[in-house]
């Protein structure tokens, strides 16, 4: 008997590439990481499995589960990381708590589309920060660091301030640590390969990491 | 020695060393009281509001130096505390709540027209014990007073029917 489409093969597993991280920014964030996956995957309507499993999921969801998130190890040490890049969880969210948040003031984890759905769904699950970009529009691998001097991010005016940390290809910064993507490498309309980057800090456990790349690769397959 | 004493001559400090350990440090403080805040924020959840913002210091991500980190660890710790306090001032109130409603279940007549929600004792729920006259004024007249317990939450049915008759209005 097949699987059924929405469930991921279980003997397949994806090759994640570790990112490279700035020596000086290794120095001062022990624990900080990327690893990355490309995927086939246009964006489009989410199928009735992807759409079914996010509903599943909101219905597992309620106020006390976002109220006690923060007490959890990988949501906490996003929190932490947080603070200690200078901002203010409680404002620039999380990723896990954003979702989580706006689970409660939606009323359920509302359909973007994929893949964004499948990083939503990936996310819910983990807890893990995620960010996709359009893979053939990346020069190289992905790296963290700082940003140079006189470097912007596409779509930004100005330049960014000096030791800004940065998700970058070869070429150019693709987008904030945590925050806004380059509009070069955004997912959009003609992106036929999808870059789906998990950003890992002090305390997350790779295993929490290999799964969510896991369950977003798996989920943009089966779509 | 005259330099010493002239106020106005500033003589730089001198930072030997690699601050790193110190940030090190400080990140490490950041992280336990980041858990010691997230712990009483949850155990504040329905009870009492507890503010775990600290302002941003940079609006985009970046490696703070060791001023940034010392403030963010004051404020984080001045947090807590705050949370605290507040928690003992509630958790005080909500005892003396709970005596209020062991008398007003001993004596209803005593505590007329008092209502104690379990909130206002510490319990989740939306119940409520309120004292009121048995047969409206006749009770009242009579001095027939008693506790009614109320049934907790409304149901998600009849929100749904009253969410239905409105609809069709």
């Amino acid at each position: 008997m097949s699987a059924p489409a929405s469930e991921p093969t279980p003997d397949w597993e994806p090759p994640s590439t570790p990112g490279w991280v700035a020596p000086h920014v290794a120095a001062e964030f022990p624990g900080l990481g990327i690893s990355w996956i490309e995927v086939d995957g246009r964006p489009g309507r989410s199928p009735e499995p992807v759409d079914r499993r996010l509903r599943e999921a909101s219905d597992r969801f309620y106020g006390a589960h976002a109220i006690h998130m923060r007490e959890r190890p990988i949501p906490w040490a996003y929190r932490v990381f947080f603070r200690q890049i200078g901002l203010d969880p409680d404002r620039t969210r999380t990723p896990v708590e954003q979702l989580a948040l706006d689970r409660l003031q939606d009323g359920g984890f509302k359909t973007r589309g994929l893949p964004a759905d499948a990083l939503t769904i990936a996310t819910i699950e983990t807890g893990i920060a995620l960010r996709a970009f359009d893979a053939d529009r990346l020069e190289g691998p992905l790296c963290i660091r700082d940003s140079a001097p006189g470097e912007s991010l596409d779509g930004r005016p100005g330049e960014l301030s000096r030791g800004t940390l940065l998700i970058a290809d070869e070429r150019a910064p693709a987008g904030l640590l945590f925050g806004a993507t380059g509009k070069a490498r955004t997912v959009g309309r003609d992106t036929r390969r999808v870059a789906v980057a998990a950003i890992v800090v002090d305390g997350v456990p790779q295993i929490a990491v290999d799964e969510a790349l896991w369950m977003v690769s798996a989920t943009l397959q089966a779509a | 020695m005259p330099d010493l004493l002239d106020r106005e001559a500033r003589t730089p400090l001198r930072l030997g060393g690699d601050e790193r350990l110190a940030r090190a440090e400080l990140r490490r403080q950041i992280g336990r009281l980041e858990a010691q805040l997230a712990s009483l924020f949850a155990d504040g959840f329905r009870r009492v509001e507890i503010d775990a913002g600290v302002a941003a210091v940079a609006g985009e991500p970046r490696a703070l130096d060791l001023g940034d980190l010392e403030a963010i660890r004051d404020s984080l710790a001045d947090r807590i505390a705050e949370a605290r306090v507040r928690l003992v001032e509630r958790s005080a109130l909500e005892v003396r709540n709970r005596d209020l409603l062991e008398q007003m279940l001993a004596a209803p007549h005593e505590h007329k027209w008092l209502r104690i929600s379990r909130a206002d004792i510490g319990e989740p729920g939306c119940g409520h014990w309120h004292s009121r006259a048995l047969l409206g004024p006749i009770g009242m007249l009579m001095g027939w007073w008693r506790v009614k317990v109320s049934s907790g939450c409304p149901l998600a049915g009849r929100l749904a029917a009253v969410e239905q008759r409105q609809a069709q209005d």
